[in-house]
């Protein structure tokens, strides 16, 4: 079940990034359509628009990112053996290098994991974490942890940034356009010219929307597999499922920042009740609940 | 140059490259997984270091455990003289290490004064910390082993698996988990 639960979490990720680039080449074609009468052209900007958001957005250095999280370095395991001997068992179940580590203080329990690729990792755990949990269940959270590192999901995720950044910026540019009287002055009296038009605006107002709703949906895609990734490193589902049953009833974090919210093991800011049907697709992370349900099927 | 000649010289030129490229991978193969045993090497090490000093602290505690402690020298010393090459006996004489410590372990429960010494607690995480990467890196060991018998037996590489003679790769085995009854002996 474990590998098949991989193989289809995967696939999944390769149909909401198709999504992401399809929607962003519609935008494209509509914003071209409506203003310079070439939709081919419009997808080509579009497209331009994205590698440069891309090149700016880069991805944040872990320095960066554990200053705004206001982590402290662990430079050996004497502060936090069993911890720094943990992500030690992790990275070598994983094959990667290891990671730098770094301690977060805070009484809610909670972990998260940053760097582009495994040779510029850095992992993450409160306090509270190190406290509430044992040996078995912090194993779990941080296989989780570098299984994010392991799939690559924060440059992923900087990629997603990427995208929905050019998309909300050419819808944006569209709106702005039009206000100023940019725009199909031709006459277009039938019914699919107008329809197409219609549709066009549609999709330039509901863009930067749904380009939110796709990372979103990636993001808790890739939260479901780098739970199985966990599983996959210890081979012991149980030690993630208790460690998921009591962060259910964890409180808050004091201090986190919202950018990083999808790298976290649980979201940061919200009891985990959270995400039942619509307001869901506005989670970085799956319900506790589901993620735990997953995990017994394996 | 007829265009046969041509077609001729282009496929053999693609089956040349594919025979290089699928032997070189095979190859790599083999070596993370002599790389991956020699992980398990550095652990094994690591917990025969651990356990002179395991031994003393326990023995200042409880001097009346004999047996268990002769068990755990007698196979640190045979663990210590297992041929390099032998790969499943090693595997076998350090599970059966992992059997004797866990026995040290058992008896060390029943000396709360021990149990409470910052020098033990220590060397209990340090030998945790040890039998989880042997554990792990066993593990490691294991999917790389896997990895390559799988491209052994697959299609078409198993073509190239027999020309250059590339076998297949036991695995190793994990230490049985029988919960034993600690021998208390008070001979003296």
């Amino acid at each position: 079940m474990l590998y098949q639960q991989i193989a289809r979490n995967k696939r999944k990720t390769v149909l909401v990034v198709a999504v992401f680039f399809l929607l962003l080449a519609l935008v494209g074609a509509a914003i071209g359509y409506f203003f310079a009468d070439t939709a081919v052209g419009g997808v080509i900007v579009a497209a331009i628009l994205a590698l440069i958001y891309l090149s700016i957005v880069g991805g944040q250095s872990a320095d960066m990112v554990m200053r705004m999280n206001h982590a402290q370095e662990l430079h050996d395991a004497s502060q936090a053996p069993e911890f720094y001997h943990v992500v030690e068992d992790m990275a070598l179940a994983a094959n990667v290098p290891m990671p730098r580590v770094f301690i977060v203080k805070d009484p809610s329990p909670n972990a998260f994991a940053t760097g582009s690729d495994p040779q510029h990792a850095a992992v993450a755990a409160t306090t509270g974490l190190l406290q509430q949990m044992n040996r078995e269940e912090l194993e779990g959270v941080m296989g989780h942890e570098m299984s994010h590192v392991r799939n690559y999901d924060i440059r992923l995720q900087t990629v997603a940034m990427a995208l929905a950044g050019a998309i909300t910026f050419l819808a944006n540019f569209a709106s702005h356009a039009w206000w100023f009287g940019g725009g199909r002055r031709d006459n277009d009296d039938d019914a699919g010219g107008v329809l197409v038009a219609v549709g066009a605006v549609l999709l330039i107002v509901l863009a930067p929307l749904a380009a939110t709703l796709v990372q979103l949906a990636l993001s808790r895609n890739r939260e479901y597999l780098a739970d199985a990734g966990s599983v996959e490193l210890t081979r012991n589902p149980q030690g993630l499922i208790s460690a998921l049953e009591k962060l259910k009833h964890a409180q808050p974090m004091t201090q986190s920042s919202a950018e990083c919210a999808s790298l976290y093991i649980s979201s940061p800011h919200l009891n985990a009740a959270h995400g039942r049907g619509f307001s869901g697709l506005f989670d970085t992370h799956p319900p506790l609940d589901a993620r735990i349900a997953r995990l017994k099927k394996m | 140059m007829s265009t046969g000649w041509i077609i001729a010289i282009i496929v053999i030129a693609v089956i040349v490259i594919w025979y290089v490229m699928t032997y070189n991978g095979l190859v790599a193969m083999r070596t993370h997984v002599q790389e991956s045993w020699s992980q398990i090497d550095v652990q094994l090490t690591r917990r025969n270091d651990l356990i002179p000093n395991l031994l003393e602290t326990v023995k200042g505690y409880s001097k009346y455990e004999k047996g268990v402690f002769e068990q755990v020298t007698k196979l640190r010393s045979e663990l210590a003289g297992v041929p390099a090459g032998d790969h499943q006996e090693k595997m076998n004489v350090a599970n059966q290490l992992t059997g004797a410590l866990h026995s040290l372990i058992a008896v060390a429960e029943n000396y709360p004064d021990l149990k409470a010494s910052t020098e033990y607690s220590k060397l209990m995480e340090e030998l945790t910390n040890t039998e989880n990467k042997i554990a792990y890196s066993r593990q490691l060991y294991n999917s790389t082993a896997a990895n390559m018998n799988a491209k052994i037996q697959q299609f078409p590489s198993n073509i190239i698996a027999n020309l250059g003679h590339f076998t297949a790769i036991d695995y190793l085995k994990a230490p049985e988990s029988a919960r034993e009854v600690p021998k208390v002996s008070f001979d003296d």
